[in-house]
């Protein structure tokens, strides 16, 4: 189980915000499928993955790259070539 | 013994000709922004990595040289967090199976004898793109992002806190430098291709890690400005928190950014697009070539140099091959003029090895032993040479270095220096062997340093006698 | 194009060489697979107005195929849901009953096939996507072996788990498909060259049909258990050999899946910042301010909750306890297959426990969650399972489901052909 306020931590490890109206029902749901979850907690393990595939190589040959006009069509602003995101600092 | 713990964390771009996941070129500095990017580099939705060879091999090379235990597999995992240089939202890099683990590098130590610092580990990973902050005053009002730099492989290299001064730190980052490009594997001279993070304390005290440190000379600046920062805090009672801090390189300082020590919660996990890496038997079939070290023994061995010119002559790959162009049927000579007078020359004009004609350096270093010109008119030669577009034997000519004994220049130096120096002249016949030093500086001084010492100390004494 | 079903979010006319196997072909593509040149919105707000620069490998291959595509078909956003209602695009009806929903995620790509607005379409699958909407909608759908077609350009929700998947209104229909998509892609390195290149054969005499007790189990309307057990009856009438089997890792499979998606989906879904793509451009904001607008602003409900159970499962303190025991559940799933596979071909039951829900029926999230109990055994081994239709409760689609041994594609199509024959 999981309260309000772990719900609203992990919601800020996210960067999600929950309204404060909804964040009873989102914590109810949310312990609920958790409870669900439990029974993974009944499984004796150490844990061990198991991937059995491995990873294939890719040879270190360069491909042209996009035209700049192909990057740049998709983002919502742009400035002398660059992308532009909100500040940083 | 010193009470300073010192420990690295150390980023270098690998020198492959594509990124780690995508087959863009990793030539992108004279080129505009994002125009080296694709869909991969990107993080466009769907886009899948493909690992690079190269990069796996080149960081296999690096674990062999540093006698890193390297185990059968490894696995790349997602750190998450978010930033607008980071387009997928997570950087691909290794976590809980790294690469490789252990090893050593070797330095010379503040005592002067050789000293292992341990490795904890070396995993690869991607770099992220470049932020460039806009607006002025105390924040950015926004910022750019150019991505082509993201997704250029990086090997992390961490070390054991086992460094006790700056000067180790800046000796290990210079070893690690020379052995990175021996290995072929690493360009010291592409601008942002080193990225190291200190962790330094006073022991018994709390550490600082002081990030952003981007050039060899910039890590000992930096811990020398945080090691008399925190010895002045303790001195004056206060503690030492653990922190974060940044180096200002321009003003050689660190600040802190003004956050405690964040505790990350990065939610790594297995790169699920990435099934684990085999890389078991590929580290035998991989053939290391002469490193730094042995260099160095072959060079005390082959050319007879003191153990001080082999160690400077091979801490840089270019230097070395430089010097093995010219040595000729004189490598002592040759390791002198390379190691005392040539690399001072070029640290002042702030000039690499590879700057220098060998061809050039090597006919002035024939003037010179052939007596044409003297130790003297040699630096001179050395410095038109390299300010320059002239030969040596141009400049020679041009500024009338050429060695002179007995002509007229000379003799008429030497009378005037009797003449004008008696006291000496009279220490000299009064039994003073020294004085005529004395009188040979003041020829020197007349001729420009054009005299053959030997040929002058005959002549002088000649002189002193009539 | 007129669509009764809300089928699509982008109609598009991509027109065929006119030559290829899939001439004269029209085919109906998931919008959370990429297409050059035409808007692909994975159902999301969050991705509104973003035109991909490059197709995905299955995309490219149908249209080399000389295929006509019409379409981008809705979604539940990013493929999350079991119904296609969590679409920021509203609702896909069901065209074998309009006040049921059509099954999810592909439930568009399911109601264009069934309702004739396509011959063929490309659905995804991550715990049941492409299965789930061909067994309420009445159609075929195949979740290849993971590793057969690539997945580049698909947009990932959860990438260990998911697969893009040929779905058409026979079996054939779907190898047909499938013999275009799953071609070697260097840039999915999790493939394993292994194409396909099967036409089907009718025909399951000598092949072992296994039946796990846990197919039929709580939760199964008895209604849609019976018609299937009649199914496997007609493969046996067929030939076949039908044992009884058991799969006691069932038991935490669903919550394996669940643990595993979410966790790789609240990392996938952190691109979506409003940078490089999509709604966004706000720079007045702080960075984090900004991109928790984007998120909060633009992720529907189900989406936001599936990312936040994610992170919490990766956490430091609760990843061992979560991620760490569901990878061991997942292995455990695995090796359950693979004991099950030594003795028999394939396994028969049915591909979800009850039929088509009404629209808002399943509006509790883990009710939903947990009528994907019948198709996450698949993606969680990887191996190859396909849904044929095999009869009808009240009317509405029922849908067999035969899982079969990893790269054996072939032998889960060859049987669902001779069941498929056996009752035209």
């Amino acid at each position: 189980m999981v309260d309000e306020s772990e719900v609203r931590r992990v919601a800020g490890l996210a960067d999600i915000r929950i309204p404060d109206d909804e964040l009873p029902t989102f914590t109810a749901r949310f312990n609920q499928i958790l409870e669900y979850f439990d029974v993974l907690d009944t499984l004796e393990s150490d844990g061990g993955a198991g991937r059995t595939l491995h990873t294939v190589l890719r040879e270190d040959e360069p491909c042209p790259s996009l035209p700049r006009e192909a990057v740049l069509d998709n983002a919502p602003a742009d400035e002398d070539g660059f992308v532009r995101a909100p500040r940083v600092m | 013994m010193s009470d300073v713990v010192i420990g690295l964390e150390i980023h270098c771009q690998l020198d492959t000709k594509t990124k780690l996941f995508c087959p863009c070129s990793t030539d992108y500095r004279d080129d505009g922004p994002n125009t080296h990017v694709c869909p991969v580099c990107l993080g466009l939705p769907g886009t899948m990595p493909a690992v690079n060879r190269a990069a796996i091999e080149y960081a296999l090379k690096v674990a062999k040289a540093f006698h890193c235990a390297i185990p059968e597999e490894c696995e790349f995992s997602r750190k998450n967090y978010f930033y607008p240089d980071l387009p997928k939202g997570y950087q691909i890099t290794q976590y809980d199976r790294p690469l490789a683990l252990g090893g050593y590098i070797e330095i010379e130590s503040e005592e002067g004898g050789e000293k292992r610092v341990r490795l904890t580990r070396i995993h690869v990973e991607e770099d992220p793109g470049r932020l460039v902050h806009k607006g002025g005053g105390d924040r950015a009002r926004y910022s750019l992002v150019d991505y082509n730099r993201s997704g250029v492989p990086l090997i992390e290299i961490v070390t054991e806190p086992d460094m006790t001064s700056p000067k180790e730190a800046r000796r290990l980052l210079a070893q690690l430098r020379a052995t990175l490009e021996y290995l072929g594997v690493y360009d010291s001279e592409k601008e942002g291709s080193l990225r190291v993070d200190a962790n330094v304390s006073i022991r018994g005290h709390e550490r600082a890690e002081v990030k952003n440190i981007s050039s060899y000379k910039g890590v000992e600046k930096a811990l020398t400005f945080e090691i008399t920062r925190q010895r002045s805090l303790i001195r004056r009672g206060a503690v030492i928190e653990r922190e974060t801090r940044h180096f200002v390189e321009a003003r050689g300082t660190t600040t802190s950014s003004r956050s405690k020590v964040e505790e990350h919660d990065y939610r790594y996990f297995p790169e699920p697009d990435l099934p684990p890496l085999r890389v078991a038997g590929w580290v035998d079939a991989i053939e290391l070539p002469e490193l730094p070290a042995a260099r160095r023994d072959r060079f005390v061995a082959q050319y007879g140099l003191s153990a001080n010119h082999a160690r400077t002559l091979t801490g840089d790959l270019r230097l070395a091959a430089f010097y093995e162009e010219i040595a000729g049927n004189d490598p002592a000579l040759a390791a002198t003029w390379v190691a005392d007078t040539l690399l001072g020359e070029l640290n002042y004009r702030e000039r690499s090895i590879g700057t220098v004609d060998p061809a050039r350096f090597r006919a002035l270093l024939a003037l010179v032993k052939a007596g044409t010109i003297t130790d003297r008119s040699g630096v001179e030669v050395l410095r038109a040479v390299l300010d320059g577009d002239e030969e040596p034997n141009t400049v020679v000519e041009r500024l009338g270095l050429a060695a002179t004994t007995g002509d007229d220049a000379i003799a008429t130096a030497i009378a005037e220096a009797i003449a004008e120096f008696p006291q000496a002249v009279a220490d000299y016949r009064a039994g003073k062997a020294n004085a005529i030093n004395y009188l040979a500086g003041q020829v020197m001084k007349k001729t420009r340093g054009r005299a053959d010492p030997r040929e002058l100390g005959r002549l002088l004494a000649e002189a002193l006698t009539e | 194009m007129d669509d009764p079903f809300n089928a699509y979010i982008t109609q598009w006319s991509f027109s065929g060489a006119g030559t290829g196997p899939l001439a004269g072909r029209t085919v109906a593509v998931k919008d959370n697979i990429s297409t050059a040149g035409c808007a692909t919105s994975c159902g999301s707000r969050i991705l509104a107005g973003y035109v991909p620069p490059y197709d995905a490998h299955a995309v490219a291959l149908v249209k080399a195929a000389g295929a006509a595509i019409n379409g981008k078909t809705n979604m539940d956003e990013f493929g999350m849901g079991t119904t296609t209602e969590n679409s920021a695009y509203g609702p896909t009806l069901n065209p074998r009953d309009v006040s049921r929903v059509p099954g999810g995620s592909s439930g568009g790509s399911a109601a264009a096939v069934a309702g004739g607005l396509a011959d063929l379409a490309l659905g995804t699958d991550t715990g049941g996507s492409v299965r789930c909407p061909a067994a309420f909608c009445g159609i075929v759908g195949l979740k290849p072996t993971y590793g057969r077609v690539s997945r580049y350009g698909l947009i990932a929700y959860a990438n260990s788990l998911e697969t893009i998947g040929p779905m058409g209104r026979t079996v054939r229909d779907v190898s047909d498909l499938l013999r275009v998509i799953a071609r070697p892609d260097s840039r999915d390195t999790t493939m394993q060259g292994r194409p396909y290149e099967h036409d089907p054969v009718a025909d399951p005499k000598g092949k072992r049909i296994g039946v796990p007790a846990e197919f039929f189990g709580a939760g199964v309307d008895p209604r849609v258990a019976e018609t299937v057990r009649k199914a496997v009856e007609t493969l046996a009438a067929c030939g076949a050999e039908v044992v009884s089997v058991s799969m006691p890792s069932m038991r935490y499979a669903l919550a394996a899946y669940y643990v595993t998606c979410t966790s790789e989906a609240s990392s996938n879904l952190a691109r979506y910042d409003g940078v490089r793509y999509g709604p966004g451009g706000e720079t007045a904001k702080s960075w984090h301010d900004a991109f928790t607008a984007v998120r909060s602003g633009n992720f529907g409900d189900e989406v936001r909750r599936r990312i936040l159970l994610g992170t919490f499962a990766l956490s430091a303190g609760y990843y061992g306890k979560y991620y760490g025991k569901a990878q061991t559940a997942r292995a455990n799933v695995g090796a359950d297959f693979a004991r099950l596979f030594a003795d028999v071909d394939v396994l028969a039951g049915p591909t979800m426990p009850v039929v088509a829900p009404r629209l808002g029926e399943l509006a509790d999230p883990l009710a939903m969650y947990l009528a994907d109990i019948l198709t996450v055994p698949a993606n969680l081994a990887g191996v190859p399972a396909i849904s044929v239709p095999c009869g009808t409760v009240d009317d509405l689609p029922v849908g067999l489901q035969l899982t079969g041994r990893p790269f054996e594609d072939e032998t889960v199509i060859d049987i669902a052909a001779a069941y498929e024959e056996a009752v035209a």
